[in-house]
């Protein structure tokens, strides 16, 4: 098992590097000098000193593999250089942001794993009853509905339905608060962003779990289980759903990079201070450096999940371990 | 040459090829009875495109027209979905945005995929380290979300429907690529593969016309799964400001402006248009589906 973890955790080192290599090289295919567009977009007057300054903070006048080595070195250190726009540190900015995003990338992943499971067995063992179609249907909807129109249908629907009931409409805050501060200011602000982004993934899981379940029950140890006259429900919990979940934690990893995505969107949508929202906006401000440092973030979140999924494979199914 | 029955032994070789050269809409209506569910979502997809195709005769109002007089107005006679907070008609809006949609949803969905197409089998009929290297060139691409990757693309091309397209497509060519290069692996030993490189045809002829056809149901079954993902992607972006610009009628951007502020006093703003955007993503990925059942024998069972 170590040996496993060894090679794998060593294959993230290229893909890694490779990546910072890509997201070095597009922001180098902006056309023109980043200083010159960044002093002219402000409108004002500006000069040679002026933009040599400029070059001189974002190191865009070193050679171009003098700069690559740079941002590697900054990338292992964490130290994400200063955005362009703000003129603060990159790290200070997305700590402020972290722990927000953070926490609804992990309650939607609980919610659509808490979900998907359970519902994705009843359907299986269920199979062509009424039950299996409301779940079917149920899932195919989520997988083909944006998670920024559910969220907008959410506020849609929390507005008219609190002004109805309470006669004053309602929205949930959004100054963020720790969940260890003020449980309840936190819940209530950020379950409506898990649901948004978490439908999804509960939709792709549970669809998983039915079909990886409906092809270990046809399985012949499960006749032989059967057979002995083992108690159904301990046929299911105990021998067809532990085999049944190495393609559902396939699909979880997977669909983790969904969820980022989803949380870019859904983000702006209840106005959260992620993340998601500072990509956009950084997007938005042509603020490349801070760019290049969230697509930078993501992708070793996204690489490392994938890590721990594919331990977890290994961990399950031995067989991987040693092909 | 043609065989005859008997020279095979028990094998009925040209009942196989009867069967196999059914007329096409008799295997038509076997694939309609095999998938029905296929066979609905294609009559959809068909009448989205008519949609798009014919939105200028089909829309009632100007999609772009605002009407002063009636903002945010109820879906009524008139204006049977209602109108946004400009007083443009959202039905008409809804109309116009089919054409955004399916325009750069096919578009980037036929490139990413034919780009993916032709790189895949390059690198699976070159092999060797050429391949090695391409796979973990590949492997870095799909190290980054979709989305992630389109947001790169919009930050530095910039907004617009060129360059949507740019940022969707390019994201779907690895994705692609990996999928066909697998497949293109059993082909590159296939005996015509090597008959053609005796002819001395060059490596660009033989990918081109001897490989890559044989790639097709990969290249289909990947093709429609991106039809769905390339709708939602646009809308997406657009949703984000990032996408198609207004005035320009498409489905993310209408829910962009006023979906929110007008949440409570119009909540038509927020439904419809949304409500285009999953029917049609409904419609392109169980359309996938059938299509991958359909192409793919190995998942036929389940």
């Amino acid at each position: 098992m170590y040996r496993y973890i060894l090679k794998r955790g060593l294959l993230v080192i290229p893909t890694l590097f490779g990546a910072a290599l890509l997201v070095f090289t597009l922001l180098r295919l902006i056309p023109g000098d980043i200083c010159e567009m960044r002093m002219a977009g402000t409108g004002g007057y500006f000069d040679e000193n002026a933009l040599e300054v400029c070059r001189e903070e974002m190191g865009t006048n070193q050679p171009m593999l003098g700069q690559f080595f740079s941002f590697v070195w900054g990338l292992m250190r964490f130290d994400f250089g200063i955005s362009m726009w703000t003129g603060q540190p990159i790290i200070s900015e997305i700590a402020l942001r972290f722990e927000l995003s953070l926490q609804v990338a992990i309650m939607a992943t609980l919610v659509g794993i808490i979900i998907a499971i359970p519902l994705g067995t009843i359907s299986a063992v269920k199979q062509n009853t009424w039950i299996d179609y409301v779940v079917r249907c149920i899932s195919i909807a989520g997988i083909a509905m944006p998670s920024f129109w559910l969220g907008i249908l959410i506020i849609v629907g929390l507005l008219i339905s609190t002004n109805y009931l309470f006669d004053s409409p309602w929205m949930p805050p959004i100054q963020y608060v720790p969940i260890w501060e003020d449980p309840v200011h936190n819940l209530s602000m950020l379950i409506w962003p898990t649901v948004a982004t978490g439908y999804r993934y509960s939709a792709v899981a549970t669809r998983m779990t039915r079909s990886a379940l409906l092809e270990v029950l046809r399985e012949d140890y499960v006749r032989t289980a059967r057979a002995k006259g083992l108690w159904e429900k301990l046929i299911i919990r105990r021998h067809a759903l532990k085999n049944a979940m190495l393609p559902v934690i396939t699909v979880v990893g997977l669909e983790f990079a969904f969820l980022m995505g989803g949380l870019v969107v859904t983000e702006q949508v209840f106005n959260l201070n992620g993340l998601g929202k500072l990509f956009v906006e950084s997007v938005i401000n042509n603020d490349y450096s801070l760019t290049q440092a969230l697509v930078m973030l993501v992708v070793m979140v996204f690489i490392f999940v994938n890590f721990v999924v594919d331990i977890c494979y290994a961990w399950l199914d031995p067989r991987i371990r040693y092909s | 040459m043609k065989l005859s029955a008997a020279a095979v032994g028990n094998v009925d070789i040209e009942a196989e090829l009867a069967a196999a050269r059914l007329p096409f809409f008799k295997a038509f209506g076997k694939w309609v009875r095999q998938q029905p569910l296929g066979a609905a979502s294609g009559i959809g997809v068909i009448a989205m495109i008519l949609i798009a195709i014919f939105a200028p005769q089909l829309a009632p109002f100007d999609p772009v027209a605002s009407d002063y007089a009636r903002l945010a107005e109820a879906p009524g006679v008139e204006y049977w979905l209602g109108t946004d907070q400009f007083g443009r008609d959202l039905l008409s809006r809804v109309i116009w945005g089919a054409r955004t949609a399916l325009f750069i949803g096919f578009t980037s969905a036929v490139l990413g995929a034919t780009g993916g197409l032709v790189l895949g089998v390059t690198s699976a009929y070159f092999g060797g380290l050429f391949d090695l290297l391409f796979q973990r060139v590949m492997d870095v691409f799909l190290a980054f979300p979709l989305i992630i990757m389109a947001l790169a693309v919009v930050a530095i091309f910039g907004t617009g429907p060129e360059n949507v397209i740019i940022a969707i497509t390019i994201p779907f060519v690895p994705r692609c690529a990996r999928v066909v290069r697998s497949g293109a692996l059993t082909i590159r030993e296939m005996p015509y593969v090597d008959a053609a490189r005796a002819l001395g045809y060059s490596h660009t002829r033989i990918i081109l016309r001897h490989m890559a056809p044989n790639c097709m149901a990969p290249y289909l079954i990947m093709l429609t799964t991106f039809l769905g993902q390339a709708i939602l992607l646009e809308a997406s972006l657009s949703y984000l400001g990032l996408g198609v610009q207004e005035p320009v009628a498409a489905w993310g951007l209408m829910l962009q402006g006023g979906a929110e502020e007008y949440a409570e006093s119009a909540p038509w703003i927020a439904i419809f248009p949304g409500l285009a955007i999953t029917l049609a993503v409904f419609a392109f990925n169980l359309f996938g589906d059938s299509v991958r059942d359909t192409l793919d024998p190995k998942l036929r069972a389940r």
